[in-house]
Order: structure tokens, then sequence, then C-alpha cells
């Protein structure tokens, strides 16, 4: 029935179905991820001979209990700081959101930092009290913001990111002050958190990372439905069977997870979990239910390829992955700022 | 008797801190029926239609959806029922139209399901419907005022609801639109028994094209009834606090200005 005589044929691909184009980027993310991890573990500042690997003791440690888990921890870390990136851009609406600039990075630090000071190294039903105690300042920093920003039932970008600065501003300066008071060894590990590493030697913790996290990527590609209608607008999202509350409540705990947990292991990475699901956006579209799986694979192979540059840049000595992001990551930032045409509401 | 579709029973709305936004209101929609609500700026109507929607729950009194208080029902079965189309939406991400109008086909699928060729086809039907099916494949945030309120009427019509609840559609409609709009629901009120509640300024509109009238004047009914039984001079100067508004019924029409 048409009331107006107006109808033209659509370009086909609007109208490509979603399976095809969620099955697409699957397919091309997948094979990026899986040639970023292979090149992470071919190079390196120390050669190792693949050929020897099963006579020779030196190469099989080098490669099983320093690279392969240093690029395992990239991958999850990178993988979940980018998906937590773009559930927080569609939650708040706001393209600037990610775990950095709405201080929830800052969150987890601080209650990591205030972990190790504490000298918490006991585990509460095998839990770390670090991952723990990273995830409590995850969860607040997240909950504080929101409020801050909040006014009414609107979430005012501006403030949003602006009280996500000075609570990262809030929690450096704790961070600081927590260093200057305890003993120098605390000090250095809380310095490393700051900076952001992915130095782990064995399996162990990746093990233990991947009991939090796997939990949280399916629970949060399980709202991705909703988010995806969240992503444009709260009241349409409620007006078509979103319990809104609900679905909030859920993805802020999947993503004090998730940033709680690489946080507590990694310190704090920024820009990626911005820039990543950005870049899945301008490849694949805006579709959430497309660009939250997206950002998992394609997070996952950008810092593990960032940690590779951090590993091999310098002649001497390594940078520190934080580093490297920050570098590559601000500017990207700043190019986002100056697309404000193509996000008018921020 | 006919079953009504939805039914408020003294609703009252009160904002945090305000004054009552909504006092003691009451209405009752039945199938096929264009309820149109009027009243002045500040009024309550676009409070009323959002606690209709679900969107505000009502402090006092109850909304009842096929006899069933509308808090009761699982929001996914009760948004394959009422459809929203509110005042305007801004979008921050370049979402494509397509995409947009094809949300309204969430309720009717389950929770990993994604649409098929016929909730596109559907999709494209609405946006036909709308005179928008050659903005499927633009940007929502690159489309004008009127473009936009096309493309959300669009996706309530794709989301196939019985009830359609407007705030002000035709407020950035050009002519040629508002007249399409008008159309097609009288269109769908013939062919799939669709009911409206609309928030309209266009009193003309009303007088022509809606069954009843509900007028809200400071939250509270100022009057409801048939078009010839509201539109009336000294009830419109109550209702807009304006004597110098004029209403006349000419033939099916009713005509209304404002004397010099």
């Amino acid at each position: 029935m048409s009331l107006v005589g107006s109808v033209s044929s659509t370009n086909e691909h609007a109208t490509q179905p979603v399976l095809f184009r969620l099955t697409r980027a699957v397919v091309i993310l997948s094979l990026v991820l899986a040639a970023s991890v292979a090149l992470a573990l071919l190079v390196g500042r120390q050669h190792i001979d693949f050929s020897r690997l099963s006579s020779d003791e030196f190469d099989r440690t080098l490669f099983f209990r320093l690279r392969l888990p240093r690029v395992a921890m990239g991958l999850l870390i990178g993988a979940s700081l980018s998906a937590s990136g773009a559930a927080l851009q569609a939650l708040f609406r706001n393209p600037l959101a990610d775990p950095f600039t709405l201080g929830v990075s800052g969150g987890g630090t601080l209650g990591a930092s205030i972990a190790i000071a504490a000298g918490w190294s006991a585990r509460v039903a095998g839990v770390p009290l670090v991952f723990l105690a990273s995830f409590a300042g995850a969860l607040l920093a997240l909950m504080l913001v929101r409020s801050i920003a909040r006014t009414g039932a609107v979430i005012v970008p501006g403030a949003l990111l602006l009280s996500g600065v000075v609570l990262n501003l809030i929690s450096g300066a704790a961070v600081l002050t927590i260093q200057y008071v305890t003993d120098p060894n605390s000090a250095l590990q809380i310095l490393r958190w700051m900076i952001g590493s992915l130095d782990v030697v064995g399996f162990a913790e990746i093990w233990r990372m991947l009991i939090f996290l796997i939990p949280a990527w399916i629970g949060l590609l399980w709202f991705s439905q909703s988010l995806h209608l969240l992503a444009m607008d709260h009241d349409t999202a409620a007006t078509l069977g979103v319990n809104v509350r609900r679905c909030e409540t859920a993805v802020h705990l999947l993503c004090a997870v998730m940033i709680g947990v690489s946080v507590a292991v990694g310190g704090a990475i920024g820009f990626v979990g911005l820039l990543v699901p950005h870049a899945v956006r301008l490849m694949f579209g805006e579709d959430l239910r497309i660009v939250l799986p997206g950002s998992l694979l394609l997070g996952a192979a950008v810092l593990v390829l960032a940690d590779l540059l951090g590993r091999t840049v310098l002649s001497s000595g390594e940078l520190p992955v934080g580093a490297v992001t920050g570098l590559l990551g601000g500017p990207g930032f700043l190019w986002l700022l100056r697309r404000r045409q193509r996000y008018s509401a921020l | 008797m006919t079953q009504l579709l939805m039914e408020a029973r003294q609703v009252d709305f009160t904002y945090p801190n305000g004054p009552h936004a909504v006092r003691s209101v009451s209405l009752a929609a039945s199938p096929a029926m264009l309820l149109a609500v009027i009243g002045a700026n500040g009024s309550g109507k676009s409070t009323l239609i959002r606690m209709l929607a679900g969107l505000l729950r009502p402090s006092a009194g109850e909304i009842l959806l096929h006899g069933k208080s509308l808090d009761t029902w699982e929001p996914r079965l009760r948004a394959r029922e009422i459809a929203y189309v509110p005042q305007t939406m801004t979008m921050v991400f370049p979402f494509r139209v397509i995409e947009v109008v094809l949300t309204g086909r969430t309720p009717h699928l389950d929770t990993f399901q994604i649409e098929q060729r016929s909730d596109y086809d559907k999709a494209l039907e609405a946006l036909e419907m709308v005179g928008a099916a050659h903005l499927a494949d633009r940007p929502f945030t690159t489309l004008s005022g009127g473009e936009r309120q096309m493309v959300i009427l669009a996706r309530a019509l794709a989301q196939e609801p019985r009830l359609l609840l407007l705030d002000e559609p035709s407020a950035s409609l050009d002519l040629k639109h508002r007249a399409a709009l008008i159309r097609t629901l009288a269109g769908l009120r013939s062919s799939r028994n669709l009911s409206a509640i609309m928030i309209t300024h266009d009193l003309q509109l009303t007088g022509t094209f809606f069954d009843r009238i509900l007028a809200l004047r400071c939250g509270e009914v100022a009057a409801q009834g048939t078009p010839e039984e509201v539109l009336r001079s000294e009830l419109l100067a109550e209702i807009y606090d304006e004597p110098a508004v004029r209403a006349q019924r000419v033939g099916s029409q009713t005509l209304v200005w404002l004397d010099q």
C-alpha cells in the first residue's frame, strides 16, 4: 500500500541480511586476529627456532612460558576493553565513551593499588583480592560517573566525559598518594599498573582471567540485541520490549568485571576500547550485533599487535603496551573529536 | 459490548518536585478508533501518552491493555500491541534508515533471532506507506526533522501494533506528508483494525478524521466526546484560554479560526 508515490528501489547494501553481514565480519576479523597472533608469536627480540621447540629447553621456555602467555594476555585484555568500550558507547549513546575516558579504568587502578599497598595477596574462593578490588573500583567509578552525568532520565554527554576526566584525575592523585606513603616495592608494582603492561609468566593468570572473562563476554553478547536498540534511543528500546533498567544494570556489571580484571592484570591501557569499536563500525556498519563481536575480535588483534610493537620498536628495552596505545590512540581520540558533524550530540 | 483495547482509569502523574502534570484522566480506546488528544502547551498531553506507552508509571490510577494492567504485560508482548511515535528522536550514531525501521520488527523476534527477508519486506513496506522508501539507505542523522518523523512513523508501522500512540507527529510534516499520515492511519484502521491515540494541535484535522477528541487543560480533562461535541467555540476558548478562537461545523468538517 503506497500512499505517497515516491517509492524507489533501495541500495542492496541497505537490505543485506544482518546474519550475512555478521558472518562476513566474524570471518574477516577472525582471520585478522589469527594473522596478528601468528605474527606476534613469530616475531620478538629473542629469536625462537620453532623447529627445536620440542628439543631445546630455552626455546620451549621462551615460547610457552613467556611469549605465548603474553600474546594470550594481550588477546584477552584487548577483547575485553574493546567490547566494553562498544557496550558503554551504546549504553551512554556517546561515541567518546570508553573504559578510559569514563574514568572506569582509573577506578579499577585505584582499587588494585589499594589492594597492593594493603598487601592483599590473599584470595577469596580462589579469586585474587586484587581482582575483586579492581572490579569494585571499576563498578564504583561507572556508577559514580553515571549518576553525576544524569539529569532526570537524560545523561548529558559533555558532563559524562568531563566527570570521567575528573574521576581519572582524582584516581590518579589517590594512586600517587598511595605510592608516596607505601613501601618502595608496592610503589613500583603500582607504577607498573598505571602504565599498563602485559608482562606475564606462565598460564596461571590467564586461566584465572578466563574464568571471569568468558562468561562476561557471553553475557555481553546476550545483550547485543538490547544494546542495539539502546544505542538508538532509550525510549525506543523501552517501547520495543527492552527492560532498560535490567539491561543497564547487567551491562554495568559485565563491563566492570571485564575492565576490573583487565586493569588488575594489565593496568590501565587506554584508547583501545574507544577506537576499536569505531573501526568496526567503519568497516561493517552500526549494528551492535555486529559491532560487539567484531570489537572482541579486532580489539584482541589490535592489542596483540600494539604489544608486538612495544616489544620490538626500541633497540634497547621494551615500551609498555599502555604507552603504545596512548601514543597511537590519543591522536585517534582527537580525530574523533573533530568529526562532530557525524556525531552531532557530543 | 465491544472489548476495549486500552483504558485509562483516573490516572495521575506528578514529576519529582513538580506539580500534578496529569490529574484524574480517564479515557477508553476501542479497536479501529482514532482518538485525538488536544490542549495547550504544558497541559499534560505528552505525559499522558508516555504513560499509555508504559514509559512513565502513573502515580495513581491504572492503565489497562485488553483489560489487563499495563504493568503486568511482558514488555515484548506489550510491544506487539502498542507502538509509540515520539515527537522526535535524536540519534548519535549514524544508523541507516532501514536499520531504524527494522527495529520495529524486534517484538516479533525471539531473543537471538535475527531479522528474516520477510522482516525486511515489512520494513520496506512501512517506509513506502509513509512515502520514505527513497530514504532507506540514508543515515538517520542526516535527515531533516520531517524526514525523521516519517521514519519514526514507519518504524512504528513495521511493528504492526493494534494501537499507535503518536506524540504530535504532524508538527514537522509538510502538507503532503501530513495528508499521507492521516490517509495511512485511516487506511490501516480499515484494513487492520488499527487504533490510534494522537496528540495534535491541528484542530482542522481532528474535526475531519478522528472519531473522538480528548481535551486536556492543566492536566485535567476539559472535554471528551465526538468532534461535534468538543470543537465548539466556547469549549475551545476555555481549553486554550483564548477567547478569540471560533469553530463552526460545515458539512462533515469543522472550521476553526481566530476572530480578529
